[in-house]
């Protein structure tokens, strides 16, 4: 007991492979649901109040924003957050799918991380074709 | 002498099973209300500056609107909490994080209400 506070940690090499790439499926889907998350958290959440606010508060605001919704940069950046919506949406349900125990052999959970991603870029990009 | 019972558990089976209960209940909750907002886009038209103030007058739609954004709120505090407890490690900071989210969450949660209620 009392040695093993002696013993000095030898410094171990570290290995990060930061390549996105490289991840397995489920891998991918956990970390877009992080990303995603704190995209939501920091820009989707304040946005999202000011422009129902300002929207709300006269006719003239009303039609500023409809305005700047319809220039095409700005319904690019909304289909990027359409996504980030989704995705996370998505990624959530196969959590909430897997607390109950479903689906959690290493085949089925690659096919629902499959499921997901695939799901993620359809939906966004069907809502994207609609509000174009 | 009669040990305090306090109730401490820094690790083990139990330890975060409030915030992840949490995290499941404000999800399903959230998920509710986007549908019913997909099924509220749907079946509405052409958006005006009439109809979009009448929604909001909407008692209904008001309440269940706070209710998502009450979820979205404990939502994003556990989650928050979970990324940082992940990725930063002098405590410090990760205390400065955290307090940081808190109030931001605090800010929304009242602008939240006085945007529904005003």
């Amino acid at each position: 007991m009392s040695t093993a506070k002696a013993i000095v940690k030898k410094p171990r090499p570290k290995y990060y492979d930061l390549n996105l790439m490289n991840l397995p499926l489920a891998g991918l889907v956990s970390i877009f649901h992080r990303i995603t998350g704190i995209i939501l958290f920091l820009f989707f959440i304040p946005a999202a109040l000011y422009i129902t606010q300002s929207s709300l508060s006269s006719e003239f605001n009303f039609q500023h924003w409809k305005s700047i919704f319809a220039h095409p940069i700005v319904k690019l950046i909304i289909i990027g957050f359409i996504w980030a919506y989704v995705h996370h949406f998505c990624a959530g349900i196969r959590y909430l799918v897997m607390d109950m125990h479903i689906a959690m052999e290493k085949n089925k959970a690659r096919i629902s991380a499959q499921v997901v991603l695939i799901a993620g870029i359809v939906i966004t990009a069907f809502i994207g074709w609609k509000i174009w | 002498m009669v040990a305090a019972k306090v109730d401490r558990t820094p690790v083990g089976a139990h330890y975060g099973l409030k915030g992840w209960l949490m995290q499941r209940v404000t999800a399903v909750i959230m998920v509710v209300f986007t549908l019913v907002l997909i099924g509220l886009l749907i079946s509405s038209g052409d958006v005006n500056f009439a109809s979009w103030k009448a929604l909001f007058r909407n008692t209904a739609f008001r309440v269940l609107t706070l209710l998502f954004l009450f979820s979205l709120y404990l939502h994003a505090f556990v989650g928050a909490r979970d990324i940082i407890m992940d990725y930063v490690k002098p405590a410090g900071l990760k205390l400065m994080l955290q307090m940081g989210v808190i109030v931001f969450l605090v800010a929304c949660t009242i602008w939240s209400v006085s945007i529904l209620w005003s």
